[in-house]
């Protein structure tokens, strides 16, 4: 199969989504830049946004996981409940995360299967 | 590079490494994904690495595909691009002081900075031995090779996988979850967790999986801000 585009508006496409990309990474930086104290509000927000994007992440990460159709995020829910027991009775987060995915695999690919 | 420099860059790169093996793991993954499905709409892998090393934005270059393959419509690219990776925004806001006096290497940090290493970053401490401004450059620094790996394996191979990868991008989940639990072990730090989780699920439910993003942010922006009188008093 043959591209769709041609090269210059391949290389345009990449172009555009990169500006976008880097419009929102490097604001911060220029907003704020290292010899002046920031405001207290943003110094706050940089605070308590870590715990609060984790939070955003996670459910980021589910979000096309059917609640509906089956397998109703059975192996989701099966997987994550499994890594929250597993680190919080081991704290070793390579482990957690190894025995978690290779659960998840194992039910996707041999319990649930669609 | 001097000889100290590029020891401790080495002691770094050895330090920092383990913590990115689900990254590894997940971005392989999702990358061969990318370039499997880039090579399905024409596109080889000169093109998708290119995407990959350039744009650098995981969740959206799968939404660009859909864009290559309909129409040249840079502005929609950008656009969609600003709206799917707002949430950057946020991560700038929480490194401004850990980024602080790295020079040159600061502006790579910023390029490359991505949910996995914000993730990294915000919750683990370099070792003590380690110099802060090079471990942080190894995260992300293997992060990003990682994902053009990925991207470069999947357009070389297309179809032909050795083994069947189905769950394995489940790592990345894994390593949120994991890193979440790891953030809330800080005092306080479980009611701002509750509230990232709250705004994204309602943001979730109300605009659905495909506008989720920037609504999401809002609410916790709007939350945050009404509610920093009382969680200052948290943290």
């Amino acid at each position: 199969m043959q591209p769709l585009l041609t090269p210059v508006q391949i290389v345009l496409t990449v172009v555009a989504v990169a500006i976008g990309a880097m419009a929102t990474r490097f604001p911060p930086f220029f907003l704020f830049p290292e010899g002046k104290k920031p405001p207290q509000v943003v110094t706050y927000l940089g605070n308590v946004l870590p715990p609060v994007m984790m939070g955003l992440l996670v459910v980021y990460c589910l979000k096309e996981v059917p609640i509906v159709a089956f397998p109703h995020g059975l192996p989701e829910l099966i997987s994550i409940a499994f890594i929250v027991l597993i680190h919080l009775w081991r704290k070793n987060v390579l482990l957690s995360i190894g025995c978690g995915t290779a659960l998840y695999m194992f039910l996707v690919q041999a319990v649930f299967v669609v | 590079m001097e000889i100290t420099k590029r020891h401790k860059f080495r002691h770094a790169l050895a330090a920092a490494f383990p913590h990115t093996l689900p990254v590894l793991a997940g971005f392989l993954v999702l990358g061969i994904a990318y370039g499997m499905l880039m090579l399905e709409k024409g596109y080889g892998p000169q093109w998708s690495v290119l995407m990959s090393a350039v744009a650098f934005c995981g969740s959206m270059q799968f939404v660009a595909i859909t864009l290559l393959s309909t129409a040249f419509q840079p502005f929609e690219a950008l656009v969609l691009s600003l709206l799917v990776n707002a949430r950057h925004l946020f991560y700038g806001l929480s490194m401004l002081d850990k980024y602080k006096g790295f020079g040159k290497v600061k502006g790579f940090l910023i390029y490359t900075l991505c949910d996995e290493t914000f993730s990294i970053v915000s919750s683990v401490n370099p070792p003590e031995d380690v110099e802060p401004k090079y471990f942080y450059l190894s995260i992300s620094l293997l992060d990003y090779l990682y994902w053009v790996f990925g991207t470069l394996l999947g357009g070389l191979l297309g179809g032909l996988m050795p083994f069947d990868m189905k769950g394995l991008d489940f790592a990345l989940t894994a390593l949120f979850v994991v890193l979440f639990i790891e953030q809330m072990k800080k005092k306080g730090n479980w009611i701002l967790g509750l509230i990232g989780i709250a705004c994204a699920l309602i943001s979730r439910f109300v605009f659905g999986a495909g506008n989720m993003v920037l609504p999401a942010l809002i609410i916790i922006l709007i939350t945050l801000l009404a509610g920093r009188k009382n969680l200052c008093n948290l943290c």
